[in-house]
């Protein structure tokens, strides 16, 4: 298998804080990897770092073949970036951006000129390419951004939580061009998110990472399916909950409980055969019951299963 | 691969993308693109530059008006008072001038490192602003010669002189460039940029910029004999008032390679510490 990222035990520190505490990552080529955290996690670091913009403080990371510490300009030709924020110049117009990006990565004029093209269809930004950045909106600014990474068609493209402040239709948009990147010019994507549902919707397998590490990895399917079947998700007043875990513990059927904060979360193979006697416990134990829902695992309660706190920002943005 | 669950739009459907390789662009490339992105953006921030070409002008007609007869009555008949000062507004007019504004706009936006992920050639972000920073002086010191010319200051080394005016005024505001990009750099905050105009006031005071050197006396007189300003003012106007004159033109481009020397070390030691992935 051929990997298009590899990283051994990578570790950036800030003073006393480990940002990145020891990641390590194997990505074969063509994979849409979803590296999912909340903010200060150490998502945006880690990026950093396998782009060139940050050394290590120790490990070792190879992106598309090459050491990202000591062949970085091997590295720099085989990557594309969208930062977290639009790394744009207002005062230039949209295609001056573009064609800047080609010259600096070596284009002659008529290979600028058909990608400048190519690539306004892609991210549907035609009508406002000769406009200055300083006038576009935040999803015009993210997807000429994305634009600005594709110029030379890279081999490996970073996305560091791209829909984030996106309004639903733009980061619609942007899913779509990540298919599509991945799926007809196999490009291997490396997506940065704190969405739960951009995540699973987009990756062909997860990395959940907390304080620096990475506390889970695998396809959204396998890891949902590592902490059951099913889930049965109870509010109880918070001061309920240590009673709760206790006397739903034993229940037969039952695998685990945790608890966080108002958050019951209960796991079971079969939640429909455990909802019933879940019910009955907290009543007789006096536990009031502010509202019970039996449903699938999410990737929030994988990330609740592994670090014990939920994910601060568990929706996408309206 | 993706698990995909939504339908492309037909609009990338039906797209077709040709097929480029990325390649080292080289280092001239590199700079021009940066040079070429710089005087376009200078265009568009005629704010930043106008001032710097009026309030020059406007101290050279004040101080005409107001230290022209003074000054002329006590220097020995024929000092001309007019041709003694143009040097002194294009100096003005042409030091600080630099893109560390747009710099540091660059680092605040993160567009310096967007050009950083490429391979683009780390001393050419620096180097490509400097040619810019090169032609706009140029095209600031033309119009001080024309007014000059408009109140009567002819240069008696002749239109060949007015060249090589033009040349040490932009090699000369090239040297000073090296300051405001080292500060942008270091700091990374656009208030410290707009400040490093003071760095220059000694410069431009403690030296000839108002009278001649023979006219000083005590300690401003000896401040004066090491501010390398003072030796660029005289190549300067040994052009105009005097004709060729090959010891004053050389002590003028020695007093621009050093001060080019202290600033560019700074400015590319500046740039070394913000692109080394700290």
């Amino acid at each position: 298998m051929t990997l298009a990222i590899h990283a051994t035990d990578l570790v950036r520190v800030f003073g006393d804080n480990a940002a990145v505490n020891g990641v390590s990552l194997s990505i074969p080529r063509g994979e849409i990897y979803g590296f999912l955290g909340p903010n200060g996690a150490g998502k945006s670091t880690a990026v950093r770092m396998l782009t060139t913009l940050l050394n290590p403080t120790s490990g070792t990371a190879f992106v598309a073949g090459h050491d990202i510490q000591n062949d970085t300009e091997n590295v720099r030709l085989r990557i594309g970036v969208a930062l977290q924020d639009a790394a744009l110049d207002p005062k230039q117009t949209g295609r001056e951006i573009l064609d800047m990006q080609g010259r600096l990565y070596g284009l002659n004029k008529t290979e600028r000129h058909t990608r400048v093209k190519e690539l306004l269809t892609l991210v549907n930004i035609d009508d406002a390419i000769d406009n200055r950045i300083s006038t576009y909106s935040g999803g015009m600014k993210r997807r000429l951004d994305l634009a600005a990474a594709l110029v030379h068609q890279p081999q490996v493209l970073f996305l560091d939580e791209p829909t984030t402040g996106l309004d639903p239709v733009s980061r619609s948009t942007v899913w779509d061009e990540v298919r599509y990147l991945n799926r007809e010019l196999g490009m291997t994507i490396f997506l940065t998110t704190q969405y739960l549902e951009e995540a699973d919707a987009l990756a062909d397998r997860v990395g959940i990472i907390a304080k620096g590490r990475i506390v889970a990895e695998g396809t959204p399917t396998e890891l949902k399916r590592s902490i059951g079947s099913d889930v049965i998700a109870v509010r109880i007043s918070s001061s309920d909950g240590e009673r709760a875990r206790q006397c739903l513990g034993n229940i037969a059927g039952v695998d685990a409980v945790e608890v966080n904060g108002e958050q019951l979360i209960v796991s079971a193979a079969n939640g429909a055969a455990v909802v019933s006697p879940v019910a009955v416990a907290l009543s007789e134990n006096d536990i009031a019951v502010a509202e019970l829902t039996l449903r699938t695992p999410t990737l929030d309660d994988v990330f609740l299963h592994t670090t014990g706190a939920r994910m601060q920002a568990d929706e996408v943005p309206a | 691969m993706s698990n995909s669950t939504r339908t492309p739009t037909s609009t990338l459907d039906s797209h077709e993308q040709s097929r480029v390789t990325a390649r080292r662009a080289g280092f001239f490339r590199d700079l021009g693109s940066v040079a070429l992105r710089a005087l376009r953006l200078v265009s568009r921030d005629s704010e930043a530059v106008l001032p710097a070409l009026i309030i020059p002008i406007f101290f050279l007609l004040v101080n005409i008006g107001a230290l022209q007869s003074f000054v002329e009555e006590n220097l020995p008949p024929g000092f001309d008072f007019k041709g003694f000062q143009i040097p002194v507004s294009v100096v003005f007019a042409v030091t600080g001038i630099s893109r560390a504004g747009s710099l540091v706009l660059d680092v605040q936006d993160g567009y310096l490192d967007r050009l950083l992920l490429t391979p683009v050639s780390r001393s050419t972000l620096l180097m490509g602003l400097m040619v810019a920073d090169f032609v706009v002086v140029i095209l600031m010191t033309i119009p001080v010669i024309i007014l000059g010319a408009l109140i009567g200051v002819s240069f008696a080394t002749g239109f060949a002189g007015q060249l090589v005016f033009i040349l040490i005024a932009a090699t000369w505001g090239l040297a000073f460039t090296g300051f405001p990009y080292a500060i942008a750099l270091r700091t990374g905050n656009p208030v410290a940029v707009n400040n490093a105009f003071l760095l220059f006031f000694p410069f431009a005071f403690l030296t000839t910029a108002f009278i001649p050197q023979e006219q000083m006396t005590g300690w401003l007189s000896t401040v004066a004999d090491y501010n390398p300003t003072t030796y660029l003012l005289a190549g300067m106007r040994s052009l105009i008032l005097t004709g060729w004159d090959g010891t004053a033109l050389f002590q003028a481009a020695l007093a621009i390679v050093l001060v080019g020397a202290v600033s560019f070390t700074l400015a590319f030691a500046a740039l070394r510490g913000r692109v080394k992935h700290r």
